[in-house]
C-alpha cells in the first residue's frame, strides 16, 4: 500500500519535508504504527492527526491511497 | 452558512453587513459578532508580524462541519466564519464569527461555540516574528480567551 503523509507547523519544520509517500507490504496500518514505522520512535506527546482530511486518533486505520496528517496542537482563531 | 478564508486583509464589518442582506429582515432578531485581530504583544514580548500556516481542504471542511453542527443545535437564520491566512499584520482582522437567529441566545451561545470549536480544532497554526527579528511558533491559545 502506498499513503501520502503530511506533516504542519512545527512538526515539518522539524521533520524537513511537507509531504512524503510512504510505501509498506501490509494492507492497512494504524496512524500510531505508521509514525513507528516512518520515524523508528514512539509518536510524540500531544501530536494531533487527520486521515483524509478528517480528525482521526493514533489507532485509527490507514489504507492504500488514503492521505495522513501529522500536526502540533492547532492555534488558529 | 459561509466559510470564507482570506489571504489578504478583510474587512470584517463588511463582509457582516454583505451576509446580513441575505436574511429576511422582519425575522433576524438577534446577531452576534466577534472579531479577533492580530494584538502587538504576546507573552509579554512585541510581535511584528504573524505567518498563519493551514491545511487547504482540510481547514475549510473542519469550518463547515462546525459550522453545520452549530445550525443543527441551534436555531440560525446565517452564519458567517471568516479566517485569515499568510502573512499577517498587528491591526489585522483574524477571525470573524457572526451568526443571526430570531433570539438573543441562540445566536450569542451558537457565535461563542463556533469561536470555541475553532480555537481548538480547525487546523491552523501561528507562527509569531519578534522585534529581534526570531521566529517562534505559538504553542497554545490564550487561557480563557
Amino acid at each position: 500500500m502506498t499513503v501520502t503523509v503530511h506533516y504542519f507547523a512545527r512538526l515539518r519544520e522539524e521533520m524537513g519535508r511537507a509531504d512524503e509517500q510512504a510505501d509498506l507490504p501490509t494492507e492497512s496500518i494504524s496512524v500510531g504504527d505508521l509514525w513507528r514505522h516512518l520515524h523508528g520512535d514512539a509518536p510524540p506527546e500531544r501530536l494531533m492527526v487527520a486521515v483524509n482530511q478528517e480528525q482521526a486518533a493514533l489507532d485509527t486505520l490507514v489504507r492504500d491511497g488514503d492521505e495522513v496528517a501529522y500536526f502540533p496542537p492547532v492555534t488558529g482563531g | 452558512m459561509a466559510v470564507e478564508l482570506y489571504s489578504d486583509d478583510f474587512d470584517p464589518w463588511a463582509l457582516v453587513a454583505r451576509a446580513e442582506r441575505d436574511i429576511p429582515a422582519e425575522a433576524r432578531g438577534a446577531a452576534s459578532v466577534f472579531v479577533g485581530r492580530m494584538r502587538d504583544f504576546n507573552e509579554d514580548d512585541t510581535v511584528t508580524g504573524l505567518f498563519l500556516e493551514h491545511y487547504p481542504g482540510m481547514t475549510e471542511r473542519e469550518l463547515e462541519r462546525i459550522v453545520a453542527e452549530a445550525e443543527s443545535r441551534w436555531p440560525l437564520l446565517g452564519c458567517l466564519v471568516a479566517h485569515r491566512v499568510g502573512d499577517v499584520r498587528p491591526g489585522d482582522a483574524l477571525v470573524l464569527v457572526a451568526t443571526w437567529s430570531a433570539h438573543r441566545i441562540a445566536a450569542r451561545d451558537a457565535c461563542s461555540s463556533i469561536l470555541e470549536r475553532l480555537k481548538h480544532e480547525a487546523p491552523f497554526w501561528k507562527r509569531e516574528r519578534l522585534a529581534d527579528g526570531s521566529d517562534r511558533w505559538v504553542e497554545k491559545n490564550t487561557p480563557g480567551s
